[in-house]
């Protein structure tokens, strides 16, 4: 049986001002990503990668067309219930990691809990498990700045996967990372595709982690220019 | 709002010496703040309380011709004691006081004096006048306070002319005896005042039973309408200086703002940067399920806990700071005695609960503002650009 869809773009139109006129980053996307997909958007920078993921994730509104992520079209999203939306939903994995460098790893892991109101001791079970998913409850106490960019990013995903989030979103997860490092970091994402059924969602141009997507969606000028799916 | 504190402890204490610099500044500016407002309250109180032990006790009736301020109305300004303060003058509760405009002569020189005749038994003023009776002497006994002391020149033991005019006009003069000198800090106790025993003044004068002003024990005593003599309550003899100490304290109240002016700067300085520096920072908020409002929030509430840290660390230094000052008094570099007002030398602060709360609320609200002023930019980021780090 086929499984529901995450993620349904139609028609998808994205312009950015630019100068006295604008950019069409995106133009005409039209896309369905069904539930526990490995998949990415592949393709060179400026192609519109990080441009769908931010529109996905509700941090940009589409300038045509709609996308419906989690049944929610987020060009009709107040800012609240797009934040909802995120903060229940959604899981996002940066490039740069994005972690809280004041912050420990615990602490960093913890955040997205103390937003949706667990308890002390729920939150300390779930972060615990997040680390332990990556490897990574031996460096509790540390800093970002203690951490090595594997170590980093493994935090990074700890924390957007600590809440059992439906839907994961990673714009270039392994470009600051050597090779050992991506394959560890991809590893451990396949894993958790396949142990908890997050659906992934990639922006990248990086052929290791293109080896490992299941579907590759290949970008061009703001378009699918063609879909690649690897049959199980 | 839980949340929102939490984080912004731990965004503070991460950012460490940073935070730690605005923190020294607006202790800082708390502690002076409580300080200088203490010492003003402190100086009132002991303005007020000298005036009272030394000049006015709990508020007098005055000839009805009495000007203090125009010796003019001195020579007209007596009348006889009426028979309603008896009682109250018999149990010591009430002190009469006669006041003659005189010269002295010391060295040859002419000095205008005001002659007060003061019952050297009274126990309402601080003013040593059972020294004027312990001295047999040819001459009339008087005591002075230091500053007419330095005026005369002269000191105990000292002899001068002083020469007056009686009830009917006629000039006279007698030798004077200075048997004892004063400290005050209320000058008008002390500048161009001699005092000499009641009934010698009265003698000397022709005015028996005569005063010129009557100073009572009690202020709360209901006090009745006597006719030729007017009632003057504490409250409106101690006007005068209360109203000076507000001029000052307005007049403070510039350095305060110059000192909340640097502190705030401080922190405003801070805001802007951190928003500038910690645009991923602020996108990463977003990306987890913050608002855009909630990230303002928690940036004005970082801020605005600087003043509590600020607080917390004026407490520290400060409390103990201050409550040396509040025992040991601030002891002024200048001579204040001719400052021609109640003031003394060491000035002993006080603080009142208010002030502290008052003060600690003035900084929290304008530290919050000046928070919040920067951090309203936060509302117009994009959170893409933002998590890129692409403001300028």
């Amino acid at each position: 049986m086929e499984k529901s869809p995450i993620i349904t773009i139609d028609k998808l139109i994205k312009r950015f001002p630019m100068g006295k006129g604008e950019f069409t980053a995106l133009n005409g996307i039209d896309l369905t990503l069904r539930e526990g997909e490995f998949a990415g958007l592949v393709g060179p920078s400026g192609s519109g990668k990080t441009t769908i993921l931010n529109i996905v994730g509700s941090l940009d509104v589409p300038t045509e067309g709609e996308a419906t992520v989690l049944g929610r079209r987020v060009s009709r999203l107040t800012t609240r219930e797009a934040a909802m939306l995120r903060r229940e939903s959604l899981g996002f994995i940066f490039q740069s990691y994005n972690l809280l460098a004041v912050h420990t790893v615990f602490e960093n892991v913890e955040f997205p809990l103390l937003l949706l109101n667990y308890t002390s001791e729920e939150r300390r079970k779930m972060v615990m498990d997040a680390l332990e998913w990556v490897g990574l409850t031996e460096k509790v106490k540390s800093k970002p700045p203690q951490l090595s960019g594997g170590e980093s990013q493994r935090v990074a995903i700890a924390r957007a996967m600590v809440k059992r989030p439906s839907l994961v979103l990673a714009d270039e997860p392994t470009a600051n990372l050597d090779a050992a490092n991506s394959h560890n970091i991809l590893k451990t994402m396949e894993k958790l595709n396949t142990e908890l059924k997050t659906t992934f969602l990639f922006a990248t141009h990086d052929e290791k982690v293109i080896s490992y997507l299941r579907r590759k969606i290949f970008l061009a000028d703001g378009k699918i220019e063609k879909e690649e799916i690897l049959k199980n | 709002m839980k949340l929102a504190l939490k984080l912004a402890y731990r965004n503070l204490i991460g950012a460490g010496l940073r935070t730690w610099l605005n923190v020294i500044v607006l202790s800082f500016s708390f502690v002076v703040i409580i300080w200088i407002k203490g010492v003003l309250a402190g100086w009132d109180l002991q303005a007020r309380n000298d005036m009272t032990d030394w000049e006015i006790a709990g508020g007098q009736y005055w000839h009805e011709a009495y000007d203090k301020y125009d010796p003019f109305t001195f020579s007209d300004s007596h009348a006889t004691i009426p028979a309603e303060f008896r009682e109250e003058i018999e149990a010591g509760d009430m002190e009469p006081s006669l006041i003659v405009q005189g010269s002295a002569y010391p060295q040859g020189r002419l000095q205008p004096v005001t002659i007060r005749g003061v019952n050297p038994q009274q126990t309402l003023f601080k003013l040593p006048t059972e020294k004027l009776d312990t001295v047999m002497s040819d001459a009339i006994p008087a005591i002075i306070g230091t500053l007419m002391s330095k005026t005369l020149k002269m000191g105990p033991g000292d002899r001068v002319i002083m020469q007056w005019r009686d009830a009917n006009g006629t000039f006279d003069a007698s030798e004077v005896l200075i048997v004892d000198i004063f400290n005050v800090a209320v000058p008008a106790v002390d500048a161009g005042q001699i005092y000499i025993p009641l009934e010698k003044l009265r003698e000397m004068t022709g005015m028996p039973d005569e005063a010129t002003l009557l100073s009572f024990r009690d202020s709360e005593k209901q006090r009745p309408e006597v006719a030729g003599w007017n009632l003057k309550p504490k409250e409106e003899l101690t006007r005068q200086v209360d109203e000076v100490i507000k001029v000052k304290s307005a007049g403070t109240t510039v350095l305060y703002a110059i000192l909340l002016l640097l502190a705030m700067l401080a922190i405003f300085d801070t805001q802007v940067l951190s928003i500038f520096r910690r645009q991923r920072e602020i996108g990463t908020y977003v990306a987890l399920g913050y608002t855009r409002g909630q990230v303002v929030g928690l940036f004005t509430v970082e801020g605005a806990m600087h003043a509590v840290l600020a607080a917390l660390l004026a407490a520290a230094y400060g409390l103990p700071f201050l409550m040396w000052q509040a025992k040991a008094g601030w002891t002024m570099p200048i001579d204040v005695s001719e400052f021609g007002m109640a003031m003394a030398q060491t000035l002993y602060p006080s603080y009142s609960a208010g002030l502290v709360i008052g003060t600690t609320l003035i900084v929290l609200i304008t530290t919050t503002i000046v928070s919040y002023w920067p951090s309203r930019r936060i509302a117009k980021m994009n959170p893409t650009d933002a998590l890129r780090g692409k403001i300028q």
